[in-house]
């Protein structure tokens, strides 16, 4: 789960990380309120979406009078901000962060992650700060510092010492440096995240280390002990159909093709979007309904790829090994009874009671193609859909 | 020979009296596996279906002689259950639970090492040595007895390749379920070493998808140490970049972890590598037929 910059400013300030002032503003009256309320010489304008690349995009302004946020504000709520992160379709920005501009004497990078590769906690810094750090890395690689943090003993300060001297950060800076490593840590293991990127971390010319951007990228699965975290979701960052899917126990993924597909298993999900592309079309989504499908959960599952334009046909591939074939059938037949489903819609099931399934579609008297393979499945509704 | 379990396994499910674990520990007896306790805290002394619940994983083992724990606990409390069999001295735990939090698996992970035992999972379907032991919830019918050996991060996938293979007679050594979660407990590595090692397996099936670089480690293993062919097919090569779908585990991030560069790296290394899922069952039937050849 992700969170706004301005959320996580806040949460770094809960934990003692120094971040410039600032306010959240939802329209431009609140700009202009917050730009009033800021002692500052320079304002810096923000749009807060759940993407990075928003310098690049036109999505980060400065003011250099009060007078000058209002316009900003006007000129960048509603506007679709399409950066090297959101895709082509961009994202829509509602909301900004007003902040009090900074005096920056150098940029670093910093971030701890949660590292599959090593099962433990890594940080990351650099001197090369405010640049995308793919880039620093393919460049110049010896400018980046990794430390891995033992997960059951934590990070200690030695660590961040060595760290420091490694960057060659100047004297001034290493108390805060060491400290501010071990507030954003202790953040990542209370709050369950499993990435904390601060980028720039700055160093101003008074010499203070000042987290000027916050991205924070949280655990799902420990969501159900983080309900503060939980509570700072945006659904208006999300695709509403892949909300209305997480409501529903089902995992929803809205992409660009015309092939609806049902599937359980996140795996055979993938595979069928890649049968479904070999077989000449492009999948207009991935969808697993997991392994307590139901006949509601179908029906669910059917009126979510429906309100999706693009679907032009609708492919049902489910291999129960617990999820019984028959419940699918029926959830089929039941959902043809509520959802008029005007495309061609071919299903294959296989498993658990694959026989009386397909038995129950053949004797429903719906319009629908049964398949028996996954490849003749694929095939059948790419054809169904030319 | 099969790898990891037979039919002289014993088996204890945490979890026993809930939803998940009744309905696969009921099955799994029901397949032939010796399941021979149940854990539950504070049902102890209970019984399901005439296997003996006990309220610890010490205690069932004591009294049992169980040597694989089989988890359904859910998730704000699975990371103890296992830690509770590792520290009970129990060799092989599968982990069935989708949704741990990986730091959560981090400690587990920790706290694991140098311990005599092996973790399969989280969020796996469990392992199976067609007719002898079944230990998770994938459906036994459609197993049969054989020579591939089948090792894969997920779990309705893994059931279309078994499948494939079981109708055209290519029976299945043991069937390795690793999981979907990015940190998990036995990489592809180590069950392609196993199965290197097994007189009854002739051919390997790897099924891989997109995140982490456990294909390639397979791929970099396999040059070096696998005679026997193998058949590959990486799930998610329409997958795109930064979304998540479905396994926590399964997100191309920084453009690492795409599903070309695993299949590129697996074809480099002699893998015999699928693009269409549909074709894993034929592919594994012309290498066996290869290898005869080669004889």
């Amino acid at each position: 789960m992700n969170i706004h910059e301005y959320q996580a400013k806040a949460l770094f300030a809960k934990y003692q990380i120094p971040v410039p002032n600032g306010k959240v503003a939802f329209s431009v009256e609140e700009a202009q309120s917050a730009a009033e309320s800021l002692q500052t010489k320079i304002w810096v304008v923000k749009a807060q979406i759940h993407a990075g690349g928003r310098g690049k995009a036109g999505g980060v302004k400065l003011a250099k009078r009060k007078e000058e946020v209002g316009p900003i504000a006007r000129e960048l709520l509603g506007k679709v901000l399409v950066t090297h992160q959101t895709g082509p379709q961009g994202k829509e920005v509602k909301k900004l962060l007003i902040e009090e501009g900074v005096d920056i004497e150098k940029e670093l990078y910093l971030s701890w992650v949660a590292d599959r590769a090593t099962g433990s906690v890594v940080l990351i810094a650099s001197t090369e700060g405010g640049m995308e750090i793919e880039e620093v890395a393919e460049r110049s690689p010896e400018k980046i510092v990794k430390l891995p943090v033992d997960p059951v003993f934590g990070y200690q300060p030695y660590q961040g010492r060595a760290v420091a001297f490694k960057l060659g950060l100047p004297r001034e800076v290493l108390g805060q440096w060491v400290g501010l490593l071990g507030n954003l840590y202790r953040l990542m293991i209370d709050k369950s995240a499993l990435q904390i990127e601060v980028n720039p971390l700055i160093i101003t010319k008074q010499n203070k280390l000042m987290a000027l951007d916050a991205k924070v990228n949280f655990d799902d699965n420990a969501l159900f002990r983080n309900e503060e975290i939980r509570l700072l979701r945006d659904l208006d960052e999300e695709d509403p159909l892949e909300t209305r899917a997480n409501q529903y126990g089902l995992n929803y993924v809205k992409l660009d093709g015309k092939i609806g597909c049902m599937v359980n298993g996140a795996g055979l999900a993938m595979a069928t979007m890649d049968v479904i592309k070999l077989a000449g079309a492009a999948p207009a989504n991935f969808l697993d309904v997991g392994g307590g499908a139901s006949k509601e959960t179908v029906k669910q599952a059917f009126q979510i790829l429906l309100a999706d334009p693009n679907v032009k046909g609708v492919f049902v591939n489910i291999f129960g090994g617990i999820v019984r074939c028959e419940r699918i059938a029926g959830g089929i037949i039941d959902a043809a009874k509520e959802v008029s489903i005007s495309v061609p819609l071919v299903v294959r099931l296989e498993g658990t009671n694959a026989k009386e399934a397909k038995q129950m579609l053949a004797e429903s008297g719906l319009d629908l193609t049964v398949a028996d393979t996954l490849w003749d499945g694929a095939q059948k509704v790419v054809a169904q859909v030319s | 020979m099969s790898i990891l379990v037979n039919r002289n396994t014993r088996v204890l499910v945490q979890g026993i009296t809930g939803k998940e674990g009744s309905f696969h520990a009921s099955a799994g007896k029901a397949y032939g596996t010796k399941v021979v306790a149940g854990v539950t805290p504070g049902k102890g002394g209970t019984d399901f279906e005439g296997i003996p619940v006990f309220d610890t994983v010490e205690e069932a083992v004591e009294k049992t002689g169980a040597d694989v724990s089989l988890i359904f606990v859910p998730p704000p409390f699975a990371a103890d259950a296992i830690m509770e069999a590792a520290q009970a001295g129990v060799p092989l735990i599968i982990t069935i639970t989708e949704g741990i939090p990986v730091l959560d698996m981090m400690k587990v992970k920790r706290f694991l090492a140098g311990k005599p035992v092996r973790l399969i999972g989280p969020n796996c379907p469990g392992v199976i040595t067609p007719d002898e032991c079944k230990i998770g919830i994938m459906p036994g019918f459609i197993h049969k007895k054989g020579h591939v050996g089948v090792v894969s991060r997920s779990g309705t996938l893994t059931y279309e390749a078994v499948w494939q293979l079981t109708q055209r007679g290519l029976g299945q050594s043991t069937c390795v379920g690793i999981g979907g979660d990015p940190v998990n407990g036995t990489h592809f590595v180590d069950v392609l070493e196993m199965f290197e090692r097994d007189e009854e397996t002739e051919a390997i099936v790897l099924i891989g998808e997109i995140g982490g670089d456990a294909e390639e480690r397979a791929a970099e293993y396999i040059k070096k140490k696998v005679s026997k062919p193998v058949v590959a097919f990486i799930a998610g090569i329409t997958a795109p970049p930064g979304r998540r779908m479905g396994h926590a585990g399964a997100i191309i991030a920084g453009g690492k972890g795409t599903a070309a560069d695993k299949m590129a790296s697996l074809e480099s290394a002699g893998v015999f590598v699928v693009k269409n899922p549909a074709l894993i069952g034929e592919t594994v039937e012309k290498a066996l037929q290869k290898k005869k050849k080669k004889r």
